[in-house]
């Protein structure tokens, strides 16, 4: 159940960010989440993309440092309270949410939340005890 | 203007006495330094095996260069004259890679550079009812220790606070009326842009003379500081290889720096083919220790060029004058006065698995003091998406930069072929500072 995020390095300069979203788009890979995490003089673009495995190729032949990482895709409901909810479970079974960061577009009435977690397959069990959805791989590329 | 001596006799030493007492001090260096493994060796090859195989001064062209290399191949002890017990202080320099360089100095090695330090002090005219406020850094750099011990055998009032701290320099300046100072010209420039800062108007300060050395400067800026602080400069010159300051130092007529030559000898070579040069000649500076025992260096290569001026000068020392250092014979940068070469940069980059292939060192000015940007480009199957790891990453290679360079660069990481890829050193290095 776990996904796996794509985290580029990029260097503080311009057009790299564009030079990443541009080769994606070249190749029709879409991008569904997306963050970055920035410092002063460099940033991790982090994505959910609906193909990994081709774009990890793509931005590799072209240069780029590139990692992947597995990550959790969380529904959480789509209200006061939802996220906090989750959060709550996490707390008690005392499981530490490294970062998160939302979907760019909702697939049901819910929201879709990347995070990411040392132990991604305890989070996923413990989650899904809850009966929070934990969305899988196939979703993703359907989405 | 009255002209005042520390030491009048040696000051004004006549041309053929001063050869005398060189050929002499020679003569014993040479038999010093063949107690060293290093100098045993090289000076046989040479045909000198006893001071006594000097005849004259012209035989100094006998004797082999002695280089930074030769220093950092005989690490620790390879040049070391004298028992260890005689030493009673030892500065080390860095070297143009991770080895170190060492002089040992014995009690008389100290009295002797102190008493050359006190001959600069005078030749300014200062004096013991100075206060004297040493901005350069003590320890191991010698510019901080060198100059300390001449003002205070001169009995001025010193000062001892090292680099750094502007604020305090500052409060010191005013609260103990200091009237000379010792620092390298970006960082006097760095305190006058710092007066409105703090808020101490310049005529609350007493400040009469600067002393100024260790990194390069013109006559322009000496021009500028001497008005923004309506103050004497006088140039210095010195490395850690023959002391310390006071190799050379200017006189109150400020027209190049007399070099004490009764205690080095003074050569400029042209770098390329070794020929010695004539009076207004620009080379490489080559100087003898004549003095000192526990580490005697005979025709060293400072690697600094400058020229000697020719004729006399107004004070009536005989000791010739050096021009202002012009440039290097090598790729050595100076940043705030510290000496850096680019190849100890490279050597713990390079030893830091995380990183790539490529590097560059950025020289800028951050006001008007120097900053040193190491750029590195990060290895690619190192990389994990973890913005902690690559802080960890710069933090460490600042670290280990600064253990080596001793001055704190600013670390940026790089993408893989990001970096000009190097075609020579020359593209390694981009310095981007105006010149002082």
């Amino acid at each position: 159940m776990k996904i796996t995020q794509i985290s580029v390095f990029l260097e503080n300069r311009k057009g790299r960010l564009y030079g990443v979203c541009s080769l994606l788009g070249k190749n029709r890979i879409n991008i569904r989440a997306l963050t970055i995490a920035e410092t002063q003089d460099f940033g991790i673009l982090r994505m959910v993309v609906d193909n990994p495995e081709e774009t990890l190729k793509i931005l590799k032949k072209s240069g780029f440092v590139v990692h992947l990482t597995d990550i959790v895709a969380v529904e959480v409901e789509d209200k006061p309270g939802g996220l906090a909810g989750i959060l709550k479970i996490l707390f008690d079974n005392n499981l530490n949410v490294e970062y998160v960061y939302g979907f760019l577009e909702k697939f049901s009435d819910n929201a879709l939340l990347v995070m990411r977690f040392e132990e991604p397959d305890r989070a996923i069990e413990i989650l899904k005890k809850k009966k929070i959805r934990v969305v899988g791989k196939e979703e993703i590329t359907d989405l | 203007m009255e002209t005042y001596y520390w030491n009048k006799e040696l000051e004004t030493i006549d041309q053929a006495s001063l050869e005398d007492l060189q050929l002499k001090l020679l003569r014993d260096t040479v038999q010093a330094a063949l107690k060293t493994p290093f100098y045993r060796n090289r000076l046989k090859k040479a045909g000198i095996n006893s001071g006594d195989d000097i005849r004259s001064l012209q035989d100094l062209q006998r004797i082999p260069f002695t280089t930074k290399d030769d220093l950092r191949e005989g690490y620790p002890t390879g040049l070391l004259a004298v028992d260890l017990a005689e030493v009673v202080r030892i500065h080390t320099s860095s070297g143009t890679t991770g080895t170190p360089t060492v002089i040992y100095h014995t009690k008389e090695d100290l009295d002797n550079w102190t008493e050359l330090v006190c001959r600069c002090i005078v030749a300014t005219g200062a004096t013991r009812e100075d206060v004297f406020q040493n901005t350069m850094s003590y320890g191991l750099f010698t510019g901080g220790l060198g100059l300390h011990y001449g003002a205070e055998r001169l009995g001025m009032t010193v000062i001892p606070v090292g680099s750094g701290n502007t604020r305090r320099q500052i409060q010191l300046m005013k609260d103990f009326k200091t009237t000379v100072i010792h620092a390298t010209p970006s960082y006097m420039l760095h305190i006058y842009s710092k007066l409105n800062e703090f808020k101490i108007p310049l005529n609350e300060l007493f400040l009469k003379k600067a002393y100024l050395g260790a990194e390069p400067y013109s006559e322009n800026t000496r021009r500028k500081i001497e008005e923004f602080f309506h103050i004497d400069v006088y140039n210095s010159y010195g490395l850690s290889e023959m002391n310390g300051p006071g190799v050379s130092f200017e006189c109150i007529h400020k027209c190049g720096m007399h070099t004490w030559e009764d205690s080095y000898l003074l050569e400029i070579i042209d770098p390329k083919t070794t020929r010695t040069l004539s009076e207004e000649h620009e080379g490489e500076i080559v100087l003898t220790n004549l003095r000192r025992r526990a580490t005697p260096l005979l025709r060293y290569r400072t690697r600094d060029l400058a020229f000697i001026h020719k004729g006399k000068c107004k004070c009536r020392r005989t000791h010739h004058r050096l021009s202002r250092i012009t440039g290097r014979t090598d790729d050595m940068l100076i940043v705030n006065g510290v000496n850096v070469y680019p190849s100890q940069i490279e050597e713990v980059v390079m030893r830091i698995p995380q990183v790539g292939t490529n590097y560059q060192i950025c020289l800028e000015k951050d006001g008007t003091l120097d900053k040193i940007i190491v750029k590195v480009e990060i290895y690619s199957k190192l990389f994990t998406g973890d913005i902690r790891q690559l802080d960890a990453l710069k933090a460490k290679i600042n670290e280990e930069l600064r253990a080596a360079i001793i001055i704190s660069p600013i670390v940026e990481l790089h993408e893989p072929g990001s970096l000009p890829v190097s075609e020579g050193k020359a593209k390694r290095v981009v310095d981007s500072r105006i010149k002082l």
